[in-house]
C-alpha cells in the first residue's frame, strides 16, 4: 500500500502533459505557419518557403540580424573571459578588499529590470559622450551576461576537488601552470555552458539594446518587437522560426560536448 | 600549506579586471541615475542640467550640491499617474506569482515523482523554453490570441462562441504571457526541493493513517515552503519591473511602473523623471531582495 505513495500517478502524468504542451504548442504552431504559403498569417495555404525568401531579401532585417549575430559573438566571448576571471576570483582569491562590493555587484544586475540597467548605461554613455552603436550595445550586454556566466563557472569551480590543483603544484606546476593544466578543462563545459547562455541572451535583450543603441544600427530583437507591435506578419514567424532552431542546435551541441568532456549534471543548466 | 598561500594571490588578481568593468559599467552609471534623478529638468541635449562641471573645482561641486532638488520626487508621488502605475506593478506581480504558483506546483510536483531517469529529460524540457528567445514566445502568443488567431478558430468551431472573442489588448493576455514566460522560474526551484524529499516521510504519514490528501497538506507542502518561496520571488522581483509583455499584450489602459519609465524617457524625453522613476522601482525591490537573499541563506545552513 505504502509502496504506492509517490509513484506515477494520473493526476501526475495530466499534470505534465498538460504543462508541456502549455511550454510548446504555442511555439510548435508558430514554426508550423511559418512554412504557410498564405499571405494572411491565419489562413493556411500549403506549405512554402517563401518567408524564408521574403527574409533574405529584406535588407534591413538582414543588416539587423548581422548586428545581433555580431553583438552577441563579441560581447559572449567578453563577457565569458571577464566571468571566468570573476569566478575564479571568488571562490579561489578567498578575501581581498571589496569582496562584497563586488559580488553584490555581480549579482545586482541578475536581478535588476532590464530598463534600469538600459537608462542608467544610457546616461553613462551620453555623459561620456560615446558614439552610441555597435560597441555601446556590445558593452552594455556584456555587463549584464558576465554575471550569468560568473554564476555558472561560480557553481561548478566551487564543486571542483582542489586538491587536484595543489598536487599539479606539488609536481612543480606554478599556480598560473595548475589553473591553466588541471582546472582549466575540468571547469571547460561550464565555461561552454555560459558562453552559450550569454550569447542567447544578447540575441534576446530588446530593453538594454533598445536604450544603448544609436540610429541605423537596430538589433533584430528591436526591428522584431517594433514590427510586431504592428501586427502580425508571416515574415516574422519565419525569422521566429531561424532563430528558435539556431538556439535549438547551439543546445544540442552544448549538452554533447559537457556528454564528452564527461562532466554529468552540467548540461545547459543555466539555473 | 604554503601552496596555498601562493596561489591565493594569482586568484585575487584575476577579480582585478571584471571588478575594474563592474565599477565603471554598473556602478557609475547608477550613480548617474541617481543624481539625474535629483537634477532639474531642461530642455536641452541631453535634457538634464548637466552633473559636474570639472574645469571649475570645488565651488562647481559644491554648487552642484546646492542644486540637488527632490523636485522629481515629489512629482512622482503628486501625480496619480506614478502612483497607479507603482500600484498597478504590484498588483500584476503578486498575482500572476499567485497563477504561477497554482500552475507551477502540480508541473513540479509530477516532475519530482517520475521514476529517476526521466528525470533529467523533464527538467531539459522545461530549460529549453527558457533559452529560447522570451520576445519570440510572446509573439508566439500573439500569433494565436489575434483576432482571426487559432484560438477564436477552434472557439468557433466548438461553437463555444458564437462571435471572435477579443484576446489581444486585454490583461487576461498579459497574465498568459507572464505566466507563460516565467513558469521554468518557477517549476526549477519547486522541482528542486520536492526531488530531494524524503519518499519515507510520506510513507511514515500513511502507515500513521493519513489519506494521501492529508499526507501532501501536512507533510509534502510545508516541507516544499523554501522551494515555494525561492519560486515566488524568482518570479516575483523581475515581474515587477516588466516592460515588453504588457506593452504587447496588455490594453492601453494602465501601465505598469516600468512602462511609464520607458514613456517618460523616450516619449515625453524627461530624463530627471525617467530617473527618479528607476530609483522608485529599485526601492520597490529591495524587501523581496532582502527577502530573498534571507531565504538563500536560511537553506544554505539548513543543507550543511
Amino acid at each position: 500500500m505504502a509502496r504506492r505513495i509517490g509513484r506515477i500517478s494520473p493526476f501526475n502524468i495530466t499534470a505534465l502533459a498538460l504543462g508541456m504542451a502549455f511550454l510548446y504548442l504555442p511555439i510548435v504552431i508558430l514554426v508550423i505557419y511559418s512554412f504557410n504559403a498564405s499571405r494572411l498569417v491565419t489562413v493556411w495555404g500549403g506549405w512554402s518557403l517563401r518567408w524564408y525568401h521574403e527574409f533574405f531579401n529584406d535588407r534591413a532585417m538582414l543588416d539587423a540580424a548581422w548586428m545581433s549575430l555580431r553583438v552577441a559573438a563579441v560581447s559572449a566571448t567578453i563577457a565569458t573571459l571577464l566571468g571566468t576571471l570573476a569566478a575564479v576570483g571568488l571562490v579561489r582569491g578567498e578575501r581581498f578588499r571589496g569582496r562584497t562590493l563586488f559580488s553584490g555587484m555581480l549579482y545586482a544586475p541578475l536581478v535588476m529590470p532590464e530598463v534600469i540597467s538600459g537608462l542608467s548605461l544610457l546616461l553613462l554613455f551620453v555623459a561620456l559622450n560615446a558614439e552610441r552603436g555597435f560597441w555601446t550595445v556590445t558593452i552594455a550586454h556584456t555587463t549584464l551576461t558576465m554575471c550569468f556566466v560568473t554564476v555558472v563557472v561560480q557553481s561548478r569551480l566551487a564543486s571542483l576537488d582542489r586538491s587536484l590543483e595543489e598536487a599539479a603544484m606539488d609536481l612543480g606546476c606554478d599556480p598560473v601552470q595548475a589553473f591553466v593544466r588541471v582546472t582549466l578543462p575540468l571547469i571547460l563545459p561550464a565555461i561552454a555552458a555560459g558562453w552559450m547562455l550569454a550569447f542567447t541572451l544578447s540575441l534576446d535583450d530588446v530593453v538594454i539594446a533598445s536604450f544603448t543603441t544609436g540610429p541605423g544600427s537596430a538589433t533584430l530583437p528591436i526591428r522584431i518587437y517594433s514590427e510586431v507591435r504592428l501586427g502580425v506578419k508571416p515574415e516574422i514567424n519565419a525569422i521566429c522560426t531561424m532563430v528558435i532552431a539556431l538556439i535549438a542546435v547551439l543546445i544540442v551541441v552544448a549538452s554533447l560536448a559537457s556528454k564528452l568532456s564527461g562532466a554529468r549534471g552540467e548540461s545547459a543548466a543555466p539555473l | 600549506m604554503s601552496t596555498r598561500r601562493i596561489f591565493a594571490h594569482p586568484a585575487r588578481y584575476a577579480a582585478i579586471a571584471p571588478y575594474l568593468w563592474m565599477v565603471l559599467f554598473f556602478l557609475v552609471p547608477f550613480g548617474f541615475v541617481l543624481k539625474i534623478s535629483l537634477s532639474q529638468t531642461a530642455i536641452a541635449q541631453p535634457p538634464y542640467v548637466p552633473v559636474f562641471d570639472f574645469s571649475e573645482g570645488w565651488t562647481a561641486i559644491k554648487a552642484a550640491f546646492a542644486q540637488l532638488s527632490f523636485d522629481n520626487f515629489r512629482l512622482l508621488i503628486s501625480d496619480s499617474l506614478y502612483i497607479s502605475s507603482y500600484l498597478r506593478s504590484v498588483v500584476v506581480a503578486v498575482t500572476s506569482t499567485l497563477i504561477l504558483l497554482l500552475i507551477g506546483y502540480p508541473i513540479a510536483y509530477g516532475m519530482a515523482r517520475l521514476p529517476l531517469r526521466w528525470q533529467p529529460i523533464a527538467m531539459m524540457l522545461v530549460i529549453v523554453p527558457f533559452w529560447t528567445s522570451f520576445l519570440i514566445r510572446i509573439y508566439a502568443w500573439i500569433n494565436i490570441l489575434q483576432h482571426d488567431g487559432l484560438l477564436n478558430k477552434i472557439l468557433l468551431a466548438l461553437h463555444l462562441v458564437s462571435s471572435p472573442v477579443v484576446w489581444l489588448s486585454t490583461d487576461s493576455a498579459m497574465y498568459l504571457g507572464i505566466v507563460y514566460s516565467y513558469l521554468p522560474f518557477m517549476i526549477l526551484p519547486l522541482y528542486a526541493t520536492l526531488s530531494k524529499m524524503d519518499t519515507s516521510l510520506l510513507e511514515a504519514a500513511s502507515d500513521l493513517g493519513s489519506s494521501p490528501l492529508q499526507a501532501f497538506w501536512l507533510v509534502t507542502f510545508p516541507l516544499s515552503l523554501p522551494g515555494v518561496g525561492a519560486g515566488a520571488l524568482l518570479c516575483f522581483i523581475p515581474i515587477i519591473g516588466e516592460f515588453v509583455i504588457p506593452d504587447l499584450l496588455a490594453g492601453s489602459g494602465s501601465m505598469m511602473i516600468g512602462q511609464t519609465l520607458w514613456l517618460e524617457f523616450f516619449t515625453n524625453k524627461d530624463w530627471p523623471v525617467a530617473a527618479a522613476a528607476a530609483v522608485a522601482l529599485l526601492v520597490l525591490l529591495v524587501p523581496p531582495l532582502l527577502l530573498y537573499d534571507r531565504l538563500q541563506r536560511r537553506t544554505l545552513e539548513g543543507a550543511k
